[in-house]
């Protein structure tokens, strides 16, 4: 089994350090040919006007979409949230229409307004998962075929699921604990 | 719920890894810097070659600008305070920059103390040319580190210099007994809990950017060679010939640096890099990496 993690800018390599620590077998990916193996792919956190760029600048575009029809498990964390999005209520960048929801970016405001909960994950079993919000983006629309996985206390959608598609506003990869990786890890078939 | 943590201000740098941040004077400039890719801009009134060339006191941006610059862009936007002044930092937080970065390229408020940067909840980076300048920096709170180089030359020799001794240090640490780090601890005058930390990691425990000198695609790509963790370009776009072609191939060199062919690619055509000055050929009064301890 191989995860592959986009490699284009962002915290891949928080995502990667993880991986290995559940010893799974992991791959940067930079370039379309690094997509065609993977049995899981991650776009991690980091600036998603930068990520889109770079995608279509490597033509990445199509293969991660291609990659996201075959049904393989895709996790997008934050800015890789945005990516996995139908539509923003930004007029950029471009996102790559996978999932069927609608995502704010910067929803809570600039960095003095990011934070750190404790939310439990309905999917994880346990104590709650300590979510790490930097600039993060929140959900406008959530499609009926979509199940929302974790909420802030007051009630805000932070992560949804949709088939094998998993996004999260928050960061699981800047914390020590593995649960978010091992259950997207069970995704994989 | 908090904000402010630790973990808030060192989680946007690593955000920023393997990114390119662009010195901007202005909203034009800061809409051609996101349409590069770069993943934050860095608001100041001028860039490091005009105020070498310009001369005087070289102070924080006009708040008008940075706000301009705010609202024409959606990546973060940091913005400069003179070293030690912590009311240019509390005005950069009053107006919501994303990052502070408390820098040596601007003229020193106070040659003796750095702002302590625990009292604020916006996060700082800070410039370092060794080991000990950066942990003794982490230690007053920035929650990321760019070594300095010398800024506003295009002369990447200095870049080269701070980063390789910084990571030249850091493999020494990872070969010492805890006795030896205590007097590692005092040569370096860094706090012994940070140099315990980074030999347990074997890298900073902070985000590391290069900075200072830093003019092509080659460049970047070095400095990624070396180890950084990003780049930060100042004079090297906006003083190039074709500042949007210059920022666009930088941002490719930093994803692709491993990949010689490509780091080609990217370099033709670009027209000339900024025309640059050796930093050999400056006089000692002025060097800007001098300031800060």
């Amino acid at each position: 089994m191989i995860i592959g993690v986009m490699a284009v800018q962002g915290d891949f390599s928080e995502h990667l350090a993880i991986l290995k620590t559940l010893n799974v077998q992991t791959r940067e990916v930079r370039l379309p040919k690094d997509l065609e193996d993977v049995d899981g792919l991650i776009i991690p956190g980091g600036e998603s006007t930068t990520f889109r760029k770079l995608f279509d600048i490597y033509e990445l575009t199509d293969p991660i979409k291609r990659y996201a029809q075959s049904g393989r498990p895709i996790w997008g964390t934050c800015a890789g949230m945005i990516m996995m999005a139908q539509t923003l209520t930004d007029d950029r960048p471009e996102p790559l229409n996978l999932m069927n929801i609608t995502v704010k970016r910067n929803a809570y405001g600039r960095q003095l307004d990011s934070f750190e909960a404790n939310i439990p994950v309905s999917v994880i079993e346990g104590n709650p998962i300590h979510a790490i919000f930097i600039r993060a983006p929140s959900f406008t629309y959530i499609g009926e075929n979509v199940e929302v996985i974790a909420k802030l206390n007051d009630g805000t959608p932070v992560a949804v699921k949709q088939d094998n598609m998993l996004a999260t506003a928050f960061h699981p990869e800047l914390t020590n604990d593995v649960r978010f990786h091992k259950f997207f890890i069970s995704l994989i078939k | 719920m908090a904000k402010a943590t630790w973990k808030v201000k060192t989680g946007l740098a690593q955000m920023l890894k393997g990114g390119v941040i662009m010195d901007v004077v202005t909203a034009e400039q800061a809409k051609i810097a996101e349409d590069a890719g770069a993943c934050a801009v860095m608001a100041l009134e001028r860039v490091p070659s005009d105020i070498r060339a310009d001369g005087g006191v070289a102070r924080m941006s006009d708040p008008t600008k940075i706000i301009e610059i705010q609202q024409a862009v959606t990546i973060p936007v940091m913005a400069k305070c003179r070293i030690g002044h912590f009311v240019e930092a509390q005005i950069l937080e009053a107006l919501g920059v994303d990052y502070i970065d408390e820098s040596e390229v601007l003229t020193p408020a106070d040659e003796e103390h750095h702002v302590w940067k625990h009292d604020f909840n916006v996060p700082f980076v800070c410039g370092c040319r060794n080991l000990g300048e950066a942990l003794r920096r982490i230690s007053e709170g920035a929650a990321m580190i760019r070594t300095k180089g010398e800024a506003g030359t295009g002369d990447v020799v200095e870049a080269v210099r701070h980063n390789r001794t910084v990571l030249g240090q850091i493999r020494k640490i990872q070969n010492m007994s805890s006795d030896e780090l205590a007097t590692e601890a005092k040569n370096l005058g860094a706090p012994l809990d940070l140099v315990q930390s980074v030999k347990e990691l074997g890298r900073l425990p902070v985000v590391n950017f290069s900075a200072g000198g830093v003019a092509t695609p080659a460049d970047a790509a070095l400095m990624m060679h070396l180890g950084s963790d990003g780049v930060f370009v100042g004079s090297g776009i906006f003083k190039a010939q074709n500042p949007s072609a210059m920022a666009k191939a930088i941002v490719k060199a930093v994803l692709q640096y491993k990949n010689p062919k490509i780091v080609a690619d990217v370099s033709k055509g670009l027209g000339p890099a900024m025309s640059g000055i050796s930093t050999r050929e400056l006089p000692d009064n002025e060097l800007l990496a001098t300031r800060g301890w």
